[in-house]
Parts: structure tokens; sequence; C-alpha cells
């Protein structure tokens, strides 16, 4: 069991002229969360429906839990689950009825398919909703009722693509214990997300994609430090000696300045916490006063910024990826 | 609102670990296509009209062509609907052989498929099990217009018994001409699309038979195209069992075409469903 969960080398898919997936190398060990954080259209569905064996690389190579993912796809079936981006359950059966069809399906037979199915939807929650059609679900009971389609079986390695896209906070949060509770239980996770909190909140490893390819990796705390050491943002008792204040930080720090709040407000990004110390000592060795000040880490929405030099997409906009 | 999350991850968790292992030998092909074929009889259940979607057109035309045009083409309203049933019978199977390519596309368009294919079973599964629901489908429709028919008059010569061997021989024709239909699904992208040039290729197949009247009066190009179209062999099959008097080589001319249809577009059916996507 040393195997890692997913190595991957140059992996590549190209529709037509477009480079979905631009030579990705991964590695995920076993065990953890993995999480895949990327804009729409970054390739980030192609990567996973590479890795899951609905897709073939158009280039590069893959190994699933030991197993090549074009010679082997078999047995990385046999291991691993898939919550897909968009719903993957059939909205026309119940609740019931889906888990029912996917523990057949999964080799369970009679009343050991409908015990299975029966349980799963006990444990979420489901139960009052196992006699309703799926299309009448709401968003947060479809994706419960999804991630325990992937559970009939226990997966050694399951993807979720976007499992909260489109969720309102409530559910979000009960995906997300759900994700917690299924890594606790040393199920592999591979999660890909636009949300950037989503990721720092979960994740023990994160790979920023943009275009196809891996632009920065590490734990949250590694991406930030990548891209500074924070911003620094002082308040000042009086917007009188804010031009003062400005070009003594200016002069103190290599970042820019800007002004912000009513008049009163500063903020600048800083190199490393020990720069944002000595500035405060400067402004107090000047005689001005502040009301307050901060000395915050990155978001990672600023991560994204450093990263690729724009934006991130608004959080909720949800992936229009070309599935083709 | 309020209610604790806790209670949710531990239930993740106790559902991994109390899941039955990864089966050593997953589902065999049999089973998985029945189990296919189990969910395609769901959705019949929960969505009936699908089944009327498909027989609604042959009784229309049964009604109308009968009691507006039967007098003046057989003499009467009764001898027209002898000559129309199993026609009748006929037109609603073909069109109901469109189903297989339209739920498929359907299928194929949502995220379920998905999941589908990245199970370890025998991947032709969803399409097997598509065709096994289809002989309840097409023998439903076929059973619902014979009992409309019967109910305005109809008589079969050879008994109601005869019934069976025509619903065996319609089965029989609709699963071959149906991969006309799983072919032309994999290709397009939207089951509308699928419909759309479905009719296409029905409407013209329909109609230029001898479904509606005796071909006798048609000029002599289209009495060709009549003897030779597929749904004729396959109506003058039905008439002659349906009176009393199978004629094994109606049947086998009857089967040419969907052996043929069979042969040709199953092989490119399988092909483009392994395709990647």
């Amino acid at each position: 069991m040393t195997t890692p969960a997913i190595e991957t080398s140059g992996l590549s898919r190209r529709f037509g002229d477009k480079r979905a997936v631009d030579g990705i190398d991964l590695d995920v060990r076993r065990g953890e969360i993995f999480a895949v954080l990327g804009p729409n259209g970054a390739g980030k569905t192609t990567l996973v429906r590479m890795l899951a064996t609905l897709l073939r690389p158009s280039g590069g190579s893959a190994r699933v839990l030991g197993h090549d993912i074009e010679r082997e796809a078999r047995e990385v079936r046999r291991k691993i689950s898939l919550t897909g981006q968009f719903a993957s359950v059939d909205e026309d059966l119940t609740g019931y009825e889906n888990l029912l069809l996917l523990s057949r399906l999964s080799g369970l037979k009679g009343a050991e398919a409908k015990d299975r199915a029966a349980s799963l939807l006990t444990a979420f929650d489901l139960a009052e909703a196992a006699g309703k059609q799926a299309k009448d679900y709401s968003g947060g009971m479809r994706r419960k009722l999804d991630i325990s389609a992937s559970l009939i079986r226990r997966p050694e390695l399951l993807f979720l693509d976007e499992p909260t896209t489109g969720l309102d906070p409530r559910s979000r949060n009960q995906v997300w214990d759900m994700v917690r509770g299924l890594a606790a239980s040393g199920t592999t996770i591979l999660l890909t997300t636009q949300y950037l909190e989503e990721a720092d909140q979960l994740a023990g490893e994160i790979a920023v994609v943009d275009h196809g390819r891996i632009i920065a990796r590490g734990t949250s705390a590694e991406l930030k430090a990548k891209v500074g050491g924070g911003v620094l943002q002082i308040s000042l008792a009086s917007a009188q000696r804010r031009e003062e204040a400005a070009s003594l930080l200016s002069d103190m720090l290599v970042g820019e300045v800007r002004a912000d709040g009513h008049g009163t407000g500063l903020s600048v990004d800083v190199s490393d916490p020990d720069a944002g110390l000595a500035a405060l000592g400067a402004l107090s060795a000047a005689g001005i006063t502040l009301t307050g000040y901060s000395l915050s880490q990155p978001s990672l929405d600023e991560v994204f910024f450093a990263l690729t030099g724009r934006p991130p997409e608004p959080e909720d906009t949800p992936e229009t990826e070309a599935v083709q | 609102m309020t209610r604790p999350a806790k209670p949710l991850e531990q239930a993740a968790q106790d559902a991994v670990l109390s899941a039955p292992a990864i089966a050593p030998q997953p589902p065999h092909a049999v089973s998985v296509s029945l189990t296919y074929a189990w969910r395609a009889l769901l959705k019949i259940k929960h969505m009936p009209e699908q089944l009327f979607d498909v027989v609604v057109t042959p009784i229309m035309f049964t009604v109308m062509f009968t009691y507006l045009f039967g007098g003046a083409l057989a003499g009467s309203t009764g001898a027209y609907l002898q000559f129309l049933l199993p026609g009748i019978l006929v037109q609603t199977i073909v069109f109901t052989s469109v189903y297989t390519g339209f739920t498929l596309n359907t299928d194929i368009s949502k995220g379920v498929f998905d999941r589908f294919r990245s199970l370890p079973v025998w991947s032709p599964g969803p399409i097997a099990g598509a065709m096994l629901a289809d002989i309840f489908r097409f023998t439903a429709s076929g059973i619902i217009v014979f009992i409309i028919g019967t109910a305005m008059g109809y008589r079969p010569e050879g008994g109601f018994i005869a019934v069976i061997p025509a619903l065996l021989l319609m089965n029989a024709f609709a699963l071959g001409f149906g991969w006309i239909f799983t072919a032309l699904a994999l290709s397009v992208r939207t089951p509308s699309t699928v419909m759309t040039l479905a009719w296409l290729v029905l409407m013209p197949l329909t109609f230029a038979s001898n479904i509606y009247v005796d071909p006798a009066t048609m000029p002599g190009w289209l009495q060709a195209v009549v003897s030779v179209n597929p749904v004729s062999l396959l109506v003058s099959a039905i008439r002659d069992i349906m009176a009393g008097a199978p004629d094994v080589r109606a049947v086998g001319l009857a089967l040419l075409a969907p052996c043929l249809i069979a042969a040709i577009f199953g092989p490119l059916t399988m092909w483009l469903y392994r395709r990647e996507r």
C-alpha cells in the first residue's frame, strides 16, 4: 500500500486545438484530501474524467492506486468512486431506487442491496425523501444522495468534482462535514473546486490549475507564503496625517500603499511580518497615532491574483467547462 | 437550521467503514443488463406518458383514417379497419423503436452516465438493458393499440391468439431496426435532434408503405418503392399472421431488413459508444 493514490506525468488532453489539460504532473498520497483549485475552464473536470477512466489522455500517463488508467482501467474502476460535476444521479428515479440500482450494479444482491440503500438514506438524513424522485430534491439533498451513491462500496479513492458548486452555505457546510468524515475513514479524496475557501478548509494539499497547467502547489500555508507576508492595515486617529503616514510607509516597504476606509485607513502589502512590525514602529516614532492595525495573511484570492495576474472567476458562476 | 454539523461527519465516516468490501467478482453481464432493464422500466413507471406518446399518433390515425376515409377506401369503415389495424400495429412499434435511441441520448447528456461508465461492470450494459426494456415497451404499446382496434370492431380472422406471433415478429423487427436510432443517438448532441431526424426517416417509411392503402392504385414507380419498403414487408407478414395464414417466406422477407440493419448499425453503435466522449 505504499504506491501513491495518484501519480501522473505530463498528463495532457486536447480537444481539437484546445489544450484542456496541458502536461500535469501530480502525486497524491494515500489518505489525504487533495484539492485542484482553478477557475472555469481551467481543465479540472477534464483532469478528473481522465483519472476516472472516462476520457483517454492524448499525452502523458497516469497511475491511479497503482494501476495505469489506460491499460488497467477496469482495476481503477473497481477501486474508485466518482461524484461528477453535474449531479450524477438519475433524476427520474427516487432516491431509494438510485441507491438500489447502484447497489445492484456493485454486485450486491437482493436483501443486501436493499439494506445498503436504506442504511445510506438513513445515515444521510434522506430517509424521508427516499420515495421522492431525485429531480424534486433540493440541491443539497441531491448532493448528499450523489455522495452516498459513491459509498455503496468502500472506495479507496473518491473523486468529487466541484462538490459544492451552486449550494447554499448550509448545504455546503454539510458536504464539507461529509468530506471530512470520509477522510477520517481513510479514504483518499481528490476534489476540484473554484471556491478558494473550500480548498483552504478541506485540503491538506492544493494544486492551483490554470489553462490546463499547475501553476502552484503546496499546502494552503505554503501557497500563501509564496505570495508574501500578507497585508498590513492601519487606521489613523486623524485623517490629517494620512499623507505623512503614507509616505513613511512607502519609504519603508516595497508594496504600494492603498488608501481605504473613510479617509483614515491605509493598507500595504508586506514581504514578511517583521517588515510590517518595523513600519508600525516608525509610525509610532513619528508620533502618528493609530486607532487600530492588523497584519493579515493573504487570502487565497490574493494568492490566485498573484499567481495568474488576474482575479479568479466570481464564486457564483457555475463551471461551464466543456465536457465533450 | 441549527442542526449540528458533527453527526453528518460521523455518518459519512461510519458509512464508509460499514461498507461491504469491493466485490471479488463484479456482477455478470446478464445481471448488469437486467439491472439496467429494471431501471428503464422504473422510468416508464414514473413517466407512463412516454409510453402513451408513442401510441397517441397511431390511435389518432386509426380513428381518423377509419372513419374519414374507410368508407371511401374499402366500401365500409368495418372492412377498412380489418385492413388497416395490422398496419397500424406495425407503425406503432416502428415509432416506438426510436425510444431506445432517444433515452440513450438523454442519458448521455446527464451526469449519471459518467457514474455508470466509471463502474467496473460490462460497459454496454445500459444499451442492452434499454433493449430488454424495449421488449416490454413494444409489447405494451402493441397491446394498447390492439385493444383500441378491438373496441372499434376489429376482429382478427386468425383469432386473438394470432396476436402473440404477430407481437413476436414485430419485436424481432423493432429490435433490429432500433440500432439505426441508437447509432444516431450517439452521433448527435441532443435528444430532440434524435427525434427530429428519426421522424425524417419514419414518415416516408410509414407513408410510402402498404399500411394505409393497397398499393395497386399507385403509380408504377411508387409501387416499386412500396414493395421493397421493409415496413411494407413486415405489414404483409403481419396481415398474413393476423388472418390466420402465416407465410414463412413473408416472415423471412420481413426479417431481412432488421437483420441487415443490426449487422451494420449494431457494430457502429458499439463503436460510437466505446469511442471516448
